[in-house]
């Protein structure tokens, strides 16, 4: 049995907050599971907390590449917050750069960049 | 039989005229050195170098390998480690040793006898003399290998500018080692002061080729996927005719001639946002 990453709904925005190392099935359970809930839900902004990640690959970097693809196409913002500085050196290493991928040093900071960006402000 | 004649002769030559070769020695060193170094520090590490060559030679004869000479090999590793950090030659710290040759030739080189005793003589000074310019090489390259690492830590601060903006003064060429270095600590301090823009100032580098915007496109996408923005300032018009002639594209990264600007650019953004939270939109 593989452990599945909660997606939490808070008013228009759907929280995903990922605490453990994620396998390569996880993270496609992950895909599907955010894509049905933001249809489900109607959510304009999705935040991926990445804070308590050690270790990310290039699938994973993949992964929040093509997730944030798909939530624009469902009309929703995508922001990964909390990167770490050793995730991001190792990211830059692999030359993934999340082009297209909003960030936001904290939680806090990427709910207030999605507000603005939902008043068309950014 | 010979060997062991020798190296009798050797020592009684050296030990009946000791104060008058020690004298000579150090005239002569001290003329290479031409007083850079005192007469009484000159004396008392030749006066220590002699007596421990001469105890070597009277115990364990002419192989500068043997035991016996630990302690003037040590002497003179100690002494090529103070000449190498006072800045003298490799050449003048390995005639210090060779000097001792020119003041013992006219007492020795008399008859066969002597002559013999001499070149075996000389031959125990040339490893000796080799052993010094290794030692003083050695001292040198710990000398570079540690003021490399010192400018490593020393030239890449990272300081808090402004609330919110923090900047990275680059001094030097930007490296692989050095990018990781500025990359490692400027990501931390966004981390750790919470700020949201960054602005590399690149007025202290003197050239920037493909390979150094590389570097530093590098480290501004670490930052950017933090979600900080980066702002590269100090551009120098020569620097910017560079770029533009390599054909190395910055894309959407805001670049600045001066910190000046880069900081109030960075403010503005920041007043905007801040503007924003006020008016209760957020």
């Amino acid at each position: 049995m593989t452990d599945r990453v909660p997606v939490l709904k808070i008013g228009e925005i759907l929280l995903v907050s990922i605490q453990f190392d994620l396998e390569d099935q996880t993270v496609l359970d992950l895909q599907e599971d955010l894509s049905n809930r933001i249809v489900a839900t109607g959510a304009k902004g999705v935040v991926i907390d990445i804070s308590a990640l050690e270790i990310v690959d290039s699938f994973v970097g993949r992964m929040l590449a093509t997730n944030a693809s798909i939530s624009r196409i469902l009309g929703a913002e995508t922001i990964v917050v909390g990167m770490r500085p050793a995730v991001a050196m190792t990211l830059v290493e692999l030359g993934l750069s999340l082009n297209g991928v909003r960030t936001a040093m904290n939680l806090e900071r990427g709910l207030k960049l999605l507000r603005r960006l939902a008043a068309g402000r950014a | 039989m010979a060997a062991e004649s020798s190296t009798h002769l050797l020592v009684e030559t050296l030990a009946a005229n000791r104060d008058t070769f020690l004298d000579q020695w150090i005239r002569v060193v001290g003329g290479d050195l031409q007083g850079r170094l005192s007469t009484a520090e000159l004396g008392r590490e030749l006066g220590e170098l002699y007596d421990s060559i001469l105890a070597a030679v009277t115990e364990g004869g002419l192989d500068g390998r043997a035991e016996q000479f630990d302690e003037a090999r040590s002497l003179l590793i100690e002494l090529s480690r103070s000449r190498a950090r006072q800045g003298f030659t490799p050449t003048e710290t390995a005639r210090s040793v060779f000097a001792l040759k020119e003041v013992l030739e006219p007492a020795l080189a008399t008859d066969e006898q002597g002559a013999r005793t001499y070149l075996q003589f000389a031959r125990l000074l040339d490893d000796l003399a080799l052993l010094t310019t290794e030692a003083y090489i050695r001292t040198r390259e710990e000398i570079i290998s540690s003021q490399a690492e010192q400018l490593l830590e020393l030239s890449t601060p990272v300081v808090k500018l402004w609330d919110g903006v923090v900047g990275v003064p680059l001094v030097g060429t930007l490296d692989s080692a050095r990018t990781q270095v500025v990359m490692e600590k400027l990501l931390q301090t966004l981390v750790d002061s919470d700020s949201t823009h960054a602005i590399i100032d690149i007025t202290g580098v003197p050239t920037v080729d493909t390979q150094v915007a590389q570097h530093l496109l590098k480290t501004v996408v670490a930052a950017r996927m933090m979600g900080a923005q980066c702002i590269i300032s100090g551009i120098r018009p020569q620097i910017a005719q560079t770029i533009v002639a390599l054909g190395i594209e910055f894309g959407d990264i805001p670049t600045n001639s001066s910190l000046a600007d880069a900081l109030r650019q960075a403010l503005t953004e920041i007043a905007r946002d801040a503007e924003d939270d006020v008016k209760g939109l957020l």
